[in-house]
């Protein structure tokens, strides 16, 4: 009941929204190019149904592929911090001038050097920057984190660096790591669509460039809808990060089970 | 087994937890480590472990290092792995066989009391069965000598009474040496053979007391007995 509830009420207001707006904009007669109906953006959608999911597949090809380098290259460095307190002073201050620098600023850097005959790697590198520190932090803070009587546990067995790291300090990471992920999934297509409007028309093909192209033509309702399905794409993302972290917790973490019961 | 000499200790901050500690402890016996809390008993258990270094003086085992089984004041468990996981660590961390490791641990689980608890997580038991398991995974590796930090400290009394009496009977069962800290003078006049008595910060020994034997029970005369004598000895440690 209470299940059905967190699903009946958002959507509930959904409707009650839709409902409102396509009222209004048939009453005042707002023009299509200010403000279009639901009706219309639904109409918009299905007339681009084939042109919106090749770019709702580019921009997502971006997103999957700078999320999971960032998962990579974010695990990979704090397990570096972990092990060596000299290369977590000598190198966490470049990667928070990283996080700080706007990536707006950087993208068209990136873009020269890598070069627009590859600009889908471009788009990845640029979307890894934004999404690559929220898992950097995350998983440096849960690797820190681990209990100071486990580890000395494990010396008294002899365990390796590597036993420590794989049965201790690592699974006690992951609901921190978990935590990071959701927050650099999102980021992650952030990154995506702010790249692919740096790179502008005629190299990118995704979604923001299809938000860009719509807005130039004046065709609004295209743009809601591209934007629509940005937003969902964005939803889609984070409940499915949230489900992953669920399966892997649910049978330990506090977080996990609070939400079940 | 185990001898400590003109242990000192002095930690970074400053602060001296040990000065010209010496005592020794022999086979086979269960010794009780008694005092005020911040004497530096724990100090004191962590060298015999090997889990620090002394500024100065010496740890000596009369062979070999012993298989050591250690038993922190909180179950200290791995809150992601199931019973089973959590006492076959000292197992897997030695690289036996996992299902050599599940037997063995299953046995362990099943001497302290925990049979069919082997797939409970942590949070699904109470206090007094987390310490089981927390005892059950250092008997796992069938240890020599047992180091137990004031285990049963945060358990209620009975819960507390119960683990004493099963920590008993497996230190008769395997032979084991124990080394116990503990700053509760009924739980060491009961349990121990013999009780050293700490003093305050930098901590030392003040007195090291044998105990008689005929204390079958918590409440016999001789264990009252034996407190009497322990809480004298306190009292004159922390007077001095």
């Amino acid at each position: 009941m209470k299940r059905a509830l967190d699903i009946l009420l958002p959507l509930l207001v959904a409707v009650l929204i839709l409902s409102a707006w396509e009222w209004a904009v048939a009453h005042w007669q707002v023009p299509v190019y200010v403000l279009p109906s639901p009706s219309a953006i639904a109409r918009a959608f299905v007339d681009n149904f084939s042109s919106l999911m090749t770019a709702l597949l580019s921009t997502l090809t971006v997103t999957v592929e700078a999320f999971l380098a960032a998962c990579v290259l974010g695990i990979a460095t704090a397990i570096g911090f972990s092990q060596s307190r000299l290369l977590e002073r000598t190198f966490y201050p470049y990667a928070v001038i990283l996080q700080v620098t706007p990536v707006v600023a950087i993208a068209p850097l990136i873009l020269i050097w890598v070069g627009f005959e590859r600009v889908n790697l471009a788009l990845v590198i640029i979307a890894t920057i934004v999404a690559f520190f929220p898992i950097l932090a995350g998983a440096t803070l849960g690797l820190k984190s681990a209990d100071f009587n486990l580890v000395d546990l494990t010396r008294l067995y002899g365990a390796s660096r590597a036993q420590v790291l794989w049965r201790v300090r690592l699974p006690t990471a992951l609901p921190y790591l978990l935590s990071g992920m959701k927050t650099a999934g999102g980021l992650a297509l952030i990154g995506a669509v702010v790249a692919e409007f740096v790179a502008g028309s005629g190299t990118a093909t995704g979604l923001a460039w299809r938000i860009v192209e719509s807005g130039n033509r004046l065709e609004i309702a295209t743009l809601f809808a591209a934007l629509a399905l940005l937003a969902l794409t964005g939803v889609v993302i984070f409940a499915a990060l949230s489900l992953l972290e669920w399966l892997l917790l649910r049978h330990w973490h506090e977080s996990a089970i609070s939400q079940r019961s | 087994m185990i001898a400590l000499k003109g242990i000192g200790k002095r930690f970074a901050n400053g602060t001296e937890a040990l000065r010209d500690l010496s005592f020794s402890v022999a086979e086979g016996e269960f010794v009780s480590l008694l005092g005020p809390s911040g004497c530096g008993k724990s100090t004191a258990l962590r060298l015999v472990a090997g889990l620090l270094e002394p500024d100065s003086g010496h740890t000596r085992f009369a062979q070999d290092r012993p298989e050591i089984g250690f038993v922190f004041q909180d179950p200290t468990l791995m809150p992601w792995a199931d019973a089973l996981t959590n006492t076959r660590l000292p197992l897997d961390l030695k690289r036996v066989a996992r299902s050599e490791g599940n037997d063995r641990a299953a046995g362990a689980l099943k001497r302290v009391g925990l049979n069919g608890f082997e797939r409970a997580f942590p949070r699904e038991l109470s206090g007094g069965m987390k310490m089981r398991v927390s005892l059950a995974r250092a008997l796992a590796a069938q240890p020599k000598l047992l180091l137990l930090d004031e285990p049963f400290a945060a358990l209620d009394e009975i819960t507390r009474n119960a683990l004493g009496d099963d920590l008993l009977r497996l230190w008769k069962e395997d032979g084991l040496t124990v080394l116990f800290v503990t700053h509760s003078v009924s739980e060491s006049s009961f349990l121990s053979q013999r009780v050293l008595v700490m003093t305050p910060r930098p901590g030392r020994i003040a007195e090291d007391i044998a105990l008689p034997f005929g204390r079958d029970s918590r409440l016999s005369s001789a264990t009252i007995e034996a407190q009497r004598a322990i809480s004298a000895a306190l009292n004159t440690a922390m007077a001095a």
